[in-house]
């Protein structure tokens, strides 16, 4: 383990070309890219058909598909295509079309499953009140559906956010850019071992912090913080988890 | 004439040679089969193994995080913290304990799945009707019987729920286990992208997708027969 460390306290493997600053750029600028296009694609579509209340078995099967599709073999598949294929693509270097493409494929499930749930899981009775105010219905959906469906919304960019990590980190196996070099080199020459765990190291860290920085902007938006009251917290707590509703989205599915 | 359509015949390439190198090729499926046999046994093996192993450590979690109330979000923030770790970061990281080793990809993979059975453990046993828990009680039923004979059959579909989303990602994930150890179908993809071979790329991306519906499918087939009372209610 001591060679892993040094590795990563050495200034020299920071700095130099394709060295760890390069690829650790490389993978943000890929990551914050998809999660942009990806919101840019999934939100509009997902809130609009929880709006609407329809499409919903549309909403929940996009995310059971994408699960049982491999990151790795979709890429690799994406590479290998003409179109996409390997090529250099501006700033995000070799096979960069297709690794941004595979990422926004990965990343649009959570985002559509989670804002679809959240926008049909605002209480009747709010909907009703915000009707008898006489809203209409582009006023309830900003001023009401909205601002209560947001802490699953967000809840689905966080899972969003992780699996667009995991999923760039993946896409150096098949010739892509990022960190994921420093692990694949590491464990193709054995004597580079400590680096590759080294890369895997920074990598975990990195997707912590990012998930730490989702799960505050996800309390920040929350239109109702939980509460101090036990009882509140505790219900606040679990609408929360993104992970709940997806299991019983899948529960739901089951016909 | 014949000879000459019979040598022409000879001479064509097959679909998965250099030349032709096709995407869908059966002849290769045919030619190489014992090393798609494996790899796919090998697959299967190790989702398997990890979705049990996931499994046999979130049972005690949930237990321990149903029991205690105040350990409930130490544990899923544990199983969540390991969820957020990169599957390509999480296996090098657990080669310096187990080697370069199946087990690794196995406990790698077993504990990519804590997140999803704790989770969905606790949701099902809490899915048990109160008064449905406190008539076995009247009657009886220790905590033991109480859990085994009443709780887990009613939080079965719940618990199956999650073992689907569970087995799903597992299967998808093991491929990963190429870079540390084996990973299954994972070889054929890693070998078929390095070496430009497009039907065995495919072959094993395709095989990958079929195994995961078919081991759902499983589950589902298997949920219906232990609980025979959910069919017909949900219509």
């Amino acid at each position: 383990m001591g060679d892993v460390f040094s590795f990563l306290l050495d200034g020299e493997s920071w700095t130099r070309d394709g060295g760890l600053r390069e690829q650790l750029v490389q993978q943000l600028l890929l990551t914050g890219t998809a999660l942009v296009l990806a919101l840019a694609v999934g939100l509009p579509l997902a809130l609009w058909l929880g709006h609407l209340g329809r499409f919903g078995f549309l909403a929940i099967n996009v995310s059971n598909i994408g699960r049982a599709i491999p990151t790795f073999a979709l890429l690799a598949l994406l590479a290998r295509f003409s179109w996409p294929g390997s090529g250099e693509f501006g700033p995000y270097g070799r096979a960069g079309l297709a690794t941004l493409l595979a990422l926004l494929l990965f990343a649009l499930p959570p985002i559509i499953t989670q804002s679809y749930v959240g926008v049909r899981e605002v209480p009747a009775e709010a909907k009703e009140a915000a009707r008898g105010m006489g809203m209409s219905g582009t006023q309830q959906f900003w001023r009401v559906e909205l601002p209560l469906s947001l802490p699953l919304v967000m809840s689905g960019v966080r899972l969003a956010l992780v699996q667009i990590w995991a999923t760039a980190t993946i896409a150096a196996l098949v010739g892509g850019p990022g960190l994921g070099n420093v692990i694949r080199l590491g464990f193709a020459n054995t004597d580079r071992r400590s680096q590759g765990i080294a890369g895997a190291l920074l990598v975990a860290l990195v997707a912590l912090v990012l998930e730490l920085l989702a799960a505050w902007l996800q309390r920040a938006v929350d239109p109702l913080p939980p509460s101090g009251g036990r009882a509140g917290s505790r219900t606040g707590r679990r609408r929360m988890s993104p992970l709940t509703s997806k299991v019983s989205a899948a529960v739901d599915s089951d016909d | 004439m014949t000879l000459l359509v019979a040598g022409l015949l000879a001479s064509e390439p097959k679909c998965y040679s250099k030349s032709v190198n096709e995407w869908f090729c059966f002849d290769y499926v045919r030619d190489r089969s014992d090393e798609i046999t494996e790899a796919t046994t090998t697959h299967v093996q190790i989702t398997v193994a990890a979705v049990a192993l996931g499994l046999l450590i979130a049972f005690p979690l949930a237990l321990v995080a149903r029991r205690l109330p105040r350990l409930e979000s130490t544990v899923l923030g544990f199983s969540t913290f390991l969820y957020t770790v990169p599957s390509l970061a999480l296996l090098p990281l657990l080669v310096p304990l187990t080697g370069l080793t199946k087990t690794t990809v196995v406990i790698g993979l077993g504990l990519y799945c804590l997140t999803i059975l704790v989770r969905a453990l606790l949701d099902g046993l809490r899915s048990v009707p109160a008064d449905v828990r406190e008539a076995a009680t009247g009657l009886g039923y220790g905590p033991t019987r109480l859990l085994l004979k009443v709780e887990l059959p009613l939080a079965l579909p719940v618990i199956m729920a999650g073992l689907r989303v569970a087995t799903v990602s597992t299967v998808a994930l093991t491929t990963i286990g190429t870079v540390v150890s084996e990973g299954g179908l994972g070889k054929l993809i890693a070998d078929g992208k390095s070496t430009q071979f497009n039907a065995e790329l495919m072959t094993g991306a395709v095989l990958c997708v079929l195994l995961a519906l078919v081991l759902d499918v499983l589950i589902v087939v298997t949920q219906r027969g232990l609980t025979p009372w959910t069919r017909g209610v949900r219509a």
